[in-house]
């Protein structure tokens, strides 16, 4: 990776910027397979492979959820509880490590994080700008906090477990056993809430002030979106690392928008955005050792920016 | 038949008064008008008759046959949810979902009434376009329709004109006074005079000390009346 980077950099001083330059790279990324059929041999291959079929089940289920939750977060303005919550989730990582928590650190994040959505989005209802506000000092506080800590007190290898928890990690290439029934019984959790109460989560984001005058329980449905994305931040970190779950909760929302006019459409194009663009992440960080989180990122950003060009398109015509 | 009783109410914000001494009292049928300058609480009353901001102090007792607090509402801004994705059915619908209970889906009978809603206030051709993409008096209606999924005793609806232009006002008027005389009771923010003594059976004036509550006749004969229709007459010229 960083051979890549230093011979890219090399390479725009001797010969200026160039595109074809950059293609070579990327085409070298390839070398080891000679034809399309060797990909497609090599995806087999995967497949077949336990690591791999764990690392797809834990990436979808929590592409879907994200995406799903993602869709009431943006609606609502909250688009950057994602961010914050994962900067908590981190702090309290740091944590459960220096704790000696390295199995069970679950134990410690999860309850952290679930306390500090439900603070955050019932302040954030009723103050706004305060709400941003400690939104952005809590989430910069327990990024230091996390960092300081895990540079004083780790043993191992500091910039590399935070690099991994930032940015999100091939650690989804190797999920123990325990994670993934941890990841699949908690997306059934989610989706079991998301279909039970979806048009009360619909009315809900649509009206607050509707619906609770006529007899819905606001304050509890929103209680229960913190839960519900509290737990789904926390898993997604794995996934993609916490700088980058904006992106999981933001990007396909935004896509699906640009070409669904109705809410359940909505719903559905950024689940699909969401894990389409997930599985390509995990496929390519096997196939082609690319970091799994920021893969992802760049294949919604892609979507987007296509989803985007074809709503205007499909708007004029 | 008395529907909504008010005692003494006192309304206001974290212990600060906007209004006091608010009194009144809506039979079936009804149809009150809230009239009062800007800030004069209005928007508060409304609030606490939805039980969003309960009031300071006195009563608000509800008579209706449902057994929740069946009242239907239309917010005075609309425009927070500018670029909401969703179709006008969806919201339709969505006027059910206090009614649910736990119940996850709509039943067959509360999607036919959301139909009928549609036809009743002629958005039926409507129902799957996109709400965002819809006119200010669309909107109205089918926020309307919505709150009439919610019920079919009481309408609450705050400022249901504003920003429209005067044809589309009118119709509006025209509509809402048809649901009245076809039975739903209802309670109207309005800072247009002229409108509210045209269409209102009874006014409740805020603002002024005493507070003004009584039949549309005798609201044109009192002096505040006359003054603040005079003064709203004038604005408008
Ligand atoms: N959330 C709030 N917190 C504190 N004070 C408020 C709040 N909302 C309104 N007020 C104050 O209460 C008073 C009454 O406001 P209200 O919105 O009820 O007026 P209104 O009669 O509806 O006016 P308008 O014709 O502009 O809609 C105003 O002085 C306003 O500043
Ligand atoms: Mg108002």
């Amino acid at each position: 990776m960083n051979d890549m980077l230093l011979s890219i950099i090399g390479g725009a001083e001797e010969e200026a910027f160039s595109f074809s330059r950059l293609g070579e790279q990327f085409l070298k990324l390839f070398s080891k397979y000679h034809s399309l059929g060797d990909v497609f041999d090599a995806i087999g291959g995967y497949l077949g492979k336990s690591f791999a079929q764990k690392a797809l089940i834990v990436g979808v289920l929590i592409a879907l959820c994200a995406a799903m939750l993602g869709v009431s977060l943006v609606l609502k303005r909250f688009s950057f509880i994602g961010d914050g919550l994962s900067h908590v989730a981190f702090g309290a990582m740091a944590v459960a490590s220096v704790l000696g928590l390295t199995q069970q650190k679950m134990v410690l994040i999860l309850p952290v994080t679930v306390f500090t959505a439900v603070l955050l989005l019932k302040t954030g209802k009723n103050r706004k700008v305060r709400g941003d506000a400690s939104l952005a000092m809590l989430s910069v506080g327990a990024l230091g906090v996390g960092y300081i800590l895990m540079n004083v007190f780790s043993t191992g290898n500091v910039s590399s477990d935070v690099c991994t928890s930032l940015f999100g990690s091939t650690a989804i290439l190797s999920i123990s056993d325990f994670e993934l029934y941890l990841c699949i019984g908690m997306t059934i959790l989610v989706l079991a809430v998301y279909i039970l109460f979806y048009h009360k989560i619909f009315a809900v984001t649509f009206d607050p002030d509707f619906a609770s005058a006529t007899g819905t329980k606001s304050e509890f449905y929103n209680l229960v979106t913190a839960v519900v994305t509290a737990i789904v931040i926390v898993l997604a970190m794995n996934l993609v690392g916490s700088l980058l779950i904006s992106a999981l909760v933001v990007f396909p929302v935004l896509s699906a928008m640009r070409l669904c006019r109705s809410f359940k459409g909505v719903v559905i194009c950024s689940a699909a955005v969401s894990v389409g663009s997930t599985a390509f992440g995990i496929f390519s960080a096997m196939l082609i050792s690319t970091p799994v989180g920021s893969t992802i990122v760049v294949a919604q950003i892609f979507v987007f920016l296509v989803f985007t060009l074809i709503g205007i398109f499909t708007k004029k015509g | 038949m008395e529907q909504l009783i008010c005692k003494n109410l006192t309304l206001g914000y974290d212990g600060r008064a906007v209004s006091k001494n608010v009194s009144f009292t809506v039979n079936r049928g009804d149809y009150l008008c809230i009239v009062g300058e800007n800030g004069a609480g209005k928007s508060t009353l409304v609030k606490a008759l939805l039980g969003l901001n309960p009031p300071l102090s006195g009563t608000i007792e509800y008579r209706v046959s449902e057994k929740k607090r069946a009242i239907g509402y239309l917010p005075q801004h609309s425009d927070v949810q500018r670029d909401f994705p969703a179709t006008v059915r969806e919201i339709v619908l969505s006027g059910n979902v206090g009614k649910m209970g736990l119940r996850p889906f709509y039943t067959r009978q509360e999607k036919e009434d959301a139909r009928f809603q549609m036809e009743r206030l002629g958005i039926l051709e409507l129902q799957d376009r996109c709400y965002r993409d819809l006119s200010g008096g669309q909107k109205q209606r089918v926020l309307l329709a919505r709150a009439l999924c919610a019920t079919k005793e009481m309408l609450l609806l705050d400022e249901p004109v504003a920003g429209l232009d005067p044809l589309v006002t009118n119709a509006m008027y025209e509509l809402i006074s048809r649901l009245n005389r076809e039975g739903v009771t209802i309670i109207m923010v309005s800072h247009d005079i002229a409108a509210a003594v045209r269409y209102a059976t009874h006014i409740l004036h805020l603002g002024a000390e005493p507070v003004f509550f009584g039949e549309k006749r005798d609201y044109i004969g009192t002096e505040i009346g006359k003054t603040f229709a005079d003064a709203a007459g004038g604005d408008r010229a």
